[in-house]
């Protein structure tokens, strides 16, 4: 113990000597804490401790009310039923990708990766469109009235559709990293393509198709915009239970505790993700992912791989398709032929919201992306005391459903000394402090490639370690910073869950503006909004990347192969 | 410029460890002279990196302090330290050009770009890098990183400069070459160098005096010569090179001398570790150069008697392992030139002797 305590003091006189390291580190720790644990200890302080008083009574009404528990249990098994059938569909596509010759490669990667680029609620609305009372294919093409597309299997498509992109991206990283001279070996055994895939490729990516699995249900159990387009009363789903208590009852100890029991699961199984399942992974090559010669995928199984595929990503072309069509037809349904109205009206009256969204993720961004870049520098290759609790801290609103956040920030800031509400500042806050840990997560993958001798020789050569960190640290992280950058960009303009309880008058959301349409039946305008949405984000990373591979060439050009 | 470590020792906290915690290096003293090289040689894990950090700053020893030309350094920081370390993995900036990178040192000091480039041509020449100022460090070879590395190094003229094995990447031709090159760079510049190394040849051909580690501790500092010669101890004798232990009595202690008896025959040797007494058993430390073979026939002047085991011929030397009736492990012989000295046969009888010249004696530890 005694000796513990003599290395914690040798760490912070290590630190005193380096001024600026001391006050950056001092500055983070201040700012996670109040921009971060602050808010969530106010949802759990606010559902145990009422009226100032410690009392059960809160969470015992919630749970006691059949209607909040069968919202619990929809949103686990919404959550589960996603995760299961997200990482199938993202199994399925990676494995064809990267184990297939099949034609449509391209293709099918693209529109993969297309639902990862646009607002989460565009499957919903575009379920809508096509399923819904004036639906495209419900009343144009069949007549049908009243269609239940409302509820469980609406929802669980829209979800999937929504989430399998993420499964794909983390699976193809999984199914690339298994070198294929493995399978080239089991098959020399004398293995079937069957054997060698069950035996083989299938038990190596176990670790990665769990962890998959984990990450969808969180951002399932997290999802808002879906399900308050598509649960409907019929299933209520946790998230929008919480939004409706505050917003539409004004409950706000109840929204807490609803908000406090969402908090459970999500934060249980992203730890457990986290630092049980990722921990599992193999890794079977090192250096670049050698040139897979698919070979254990027979013609017939290819092509139905192939017909899979192309039957998926035509759904996904579909939803893209109606909501494009949407933006441009006079009143969908019943009149679908094409106006610029719903376009004049977002370039008019609804100009404010485009322009609010713009500033607020413009701003926003930036600041994260540096921010995390200084934060996995400071993890990786920094000693320090509390530097667990900064790593835990900072990658907690991974794990944080943006609706506790919400409730967490307008319970945290409605008074002194943090009086916020209403303000650019708490949205800038809350996407600045939600949107680190992708930069951070980058950012620690790339600097433990980096020998920290790099840096040595840097310091050792007389540089401090501002000087080090500008000079040698910084340049080497550029494409980790920048596909940070893109990717945190791409959340500020789609976020919703948490910005929803953020907005006013003063400063508002396109992804809020897109649902407030939607819920007065305007679907032309949200559909409109949605495109020039969409639009925006395609122009920032095509633009980010133009710069980028002109400023440093190759290097800049590899950035997020999207 | 000269370098001092005094009762140096490093604690690492490590939660593998049973007792949580590994003592890298343990009571180290060395004083290094200017403009001397000194090898720190010892088994992986011994303690040599760790001590070489300390100098350089990274690490902050748990005891003991650093002097660096006269001043107590123990508390500066690396970049405000005048060493220069050369790594083992080079450390090359992946993204600056060779030049850039040369120069990055002077760049910091402030210097103007014009003079860094002169300076940096100046250096690149006197490393046979010339041309490659604006080449991207993954199109060199790994011998041109390392005088890359070297270089950026020298240019900052540092009072100390380090290496942490510094060729170890390289292949086995380069380095003999490589380690040449740094022994006449360092000599060159005359800069005060520490050199850490597992290699008993490199640290051999590189090095004013070799500091043999093991276990964090200092085992002996000495010249090559002394330290292959008179090694201090068992650990040392058996580290460098191949020897041979040869059991003995002390049965006379004079200034000069120490008689041994072994047995058959008693010698005279000049040369011991230690305080050794009348009446000690001694082990004589022989390497298997120093060891004379002949037939058995008609000679009675030798240390014992044995049968050839084992025979390897290399073209200049040939090699034998001999068993001897008594002695547990089979005594090793080199001879050099062979075809003059003759060949000896597996099962063949052989006499071994040696000169007393060529021997060292180390008490034997019980
Ligand atoms: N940062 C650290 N934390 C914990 N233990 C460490 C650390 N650095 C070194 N050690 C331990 O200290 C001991 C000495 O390590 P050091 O790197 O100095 O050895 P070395 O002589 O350079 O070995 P090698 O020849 O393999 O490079 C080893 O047991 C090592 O495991
Ligand atoms: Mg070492």
């Amino acid at each position: 113990m005694e000796k513990a305590e003599s290395d914690t003091i040798r760490e912070i006189k290590q630190i005193t000597k380096d001024p600026l390291l001391l006050i950056v580190i001092l500055v983070i720790m201040a700012a996670l804490i109040i921009f971060i644990l602050y808010p969530l200890i106010r949802v759990i302080l606010v559902s145990v401790l009422p009226e100032g008083k410690f009392t059960l009574s809160v969470l015992k009404e919630t749970v006691s009310s059949w209607y909040l528990r069968q919202a619990f249990l929809n949103s686990v098994m919404m959550g589960s039923l996603t995760a299961f059938f997200g990482a199938l569909v993202g199994f399925i596509f990676a494995f064809t990708i990267t184990r297939t010759n099949i034609p449509l490669k391209k293709f099918f990667h693209l529109i993969a990766i297309i639902p990862i680029v646009s607002p989460p609620f565009i499957g919903a609305l575009s379920i809508i469109m096509l399923f819904g009372n004036n639906g495209f294919i419900t009343w144009t093409l069949l007549g049908l009235k009243n269609v239940k597309i409302y509820g469980f299997r609406g929802l669980l498509f829209a979800q999937v559709i929504t989430f399998f992109p993420v499964a794909y991206i983390t699976l193809r990283g999984v199914l690339e990293s298994i070198s294929p001279t493995l399978e080239d070996a089991a098959l020399d055994l004398g293995g079937s393509g069957w054997k060698v895939f069950s035996r083989v490729t299938l038990p190596l990516a176990i670790p990665g198709i769990a962890s998959a699995m984990l990450v969808l249900f969180v951002e399932t159990l997290a999802d808002f915009g879906n399900p308050l387009i598509l649960a409907g009363s019929q299933f209520p789903i946790l998230s929008v239970q919480a939004y409706l208590q505050i917003t539409g009852m004004y409950d706000l100890p109840k929204g807490a505790a609803l908000a406090f029991i969402l908090l459970v699961p999500s934060i249980t199984v992203f730890f457990l993700q986290k630092y049980w399942v990722s921990r599992k992974q193999y890794i079977t090559i090192t250096g670049k992912p050698t040139q897979s010669n698919p070979k254990i995928v027979s013609p017939v199984v290819k092509w139905i791989l192939f017909v899979i595929c192309l039957f998926i990503a035509l759904l996904i072309l579909l939803i893209y398709i109606t909501i494009l069509w949407g933006a441009f037809a006079k009143v969908w349904g019943s009149d679908n032929s094409l106006t610029l109205a719903h376009f004049r009206y977002v370039f008019g009256v609804g100009f404010k919201a485009v322009k609010d969204t713009l500033i607020i993720a413009g701003l926003s961004t930036p600041v994260a992306g540096i921010l995390g870049m200084v934060i996995a520098f400071l993890i990786v290759r920094k000693k320090f005391p509390g530097k667990q609790f900064m790593e835990i801290s900072s990658l907690l609103s991974f794990a944080v459903p943006g609706t506790v956040i919400g409730i967490g920030y307008i319970l945290a800031f409605n008074s002194r000394p943090f009086l916020l509400t209403g303000t650019l500042l708490i949205l800038l806050l809350n996407f600045i402090f939600r949107y680190i840990p992708v930069g951070i997560q980058s950012g620690t993958a790339i600097l433990r490639q980096v020998d920290p001798s790099i840096e040595e020789a840097a310091v050792d050569l007389g540089a401090d370690s501002n000087k080090t960190f500008r000079k040698i640290t910084l340049p080497l992280m550029v494409p980790a910073f920048f596909s940070g950058l893109i990717y945190s960009f791409v959340r500020a303009m789609t976020a919703i869950s948490a910005a929803i309880f953020l907005v006013s008058t003063s400063w508002n959301l396109m992804t809020v503006q897109i649902m407030s349409e939607v819920e007065s039946g305007r679907l032309g305008a949200a559909a409109s909004f949605s495109v020039i949405l969409v639009l925006i984000i395609l122009v920032a990373i095509l633009l980010i990347r133009k710069l980028l591979s002109l400023r440093y060439g190759k290097l800049g050009g590899t950035v997020l192969k999207i | 410029m000269s370098v001092k470590l005094v009762n140096i020792s490093k604690v690492f906290k490590d939660s593998k460890n049973a007792r949580g915690e590994v003592v890298a290096v343990s009571d180290f003293n060395l004083e290094i002279e200017e403009g001397e090289m000194v090898t720190l040689l010892g088994p992986s894990g011994c303690g040599k990196t760790t001590t070489l950090r300390i100098v350089s700053g990274f690490e902050t020893p748990t005891t003991g302090e650093v002097w660096i030309s006269g001043e107590n350094v123990t508390e500066v920081p690396p970049n405000k330290r005048d060493t220069s370390m050369v790594f083992q993995s080079y450390a090359i900036f992946p993204h600056l050009s060779v030049g850039h990178n040369i120069g990055f040192g002077l760049e910091l000091k402030g210097w103007k770009p014009e003079r860094i480039r002169e300076e940096v041509l100046k250096i690149m020449e006197i490393m046979n890098l010339t041309e490659m100022y604006d080449r991207r460090p993954d199109q060199l070879s790994g011998g041109q990183q390392q005088r890359v590395a070297l270089a950026r190094a020298i240019i900052n003229k540092p009072s100390v400069l380090l290496f942490d094995e510094p060729l170890s990447n390289l292949d086995a031709k380069l380095r003999e070459q490589m380690r040449i090159e740094i022994r006449r760079i360092q000599q060159a510049f005359k800069i005060t160098s520490i050199y850490v190394t597992h290699d008993q040849a490199e640290a051999m051909t590189v090095s004013d005096r070799i500091v043999v580690m093991n276990d964090g501790k200092v085992m002996q500092v000495g010249t090559p010569f002394e330290i292959y010669m008179k090694p201090a101890n068992w650990f040392v004798a058996d580290f460098i090179g191949r020897v041979n232990f040869i059991g003995g009595k002390a049965v006379g202690v004079s200034k000069k001398a120490i008689t041994v008896d072994y047995g058959h025959t008693r010698k005279d040797i000049t040369s011991w570790s230690g305080e050794i007494s009348e009446g000690d058993e001694v082990l004589t430390v022989i390497r298997p150069e120093s060891l004379k073979l002949s037939s058995t026939t008609g000679k009675d002047s030798w240390l014992f008697t044995g049968r050839v085991s084992k025979t390897v011929y290399l073209g200049p030397t040939a090699e034998y392992e001999i068993e001897v009736e008594g002695l547990e492990r089979p005594i090793e012989a080199v001879v050099y030139n062979p075809a003059e000295v003759g060949f000896f046969e597996r099962g063949e009888s052989v006499s071994v002797d040696f000169n007393p010249k060529t021997a060292h004696l180390l008490k034997k530890e019980s």
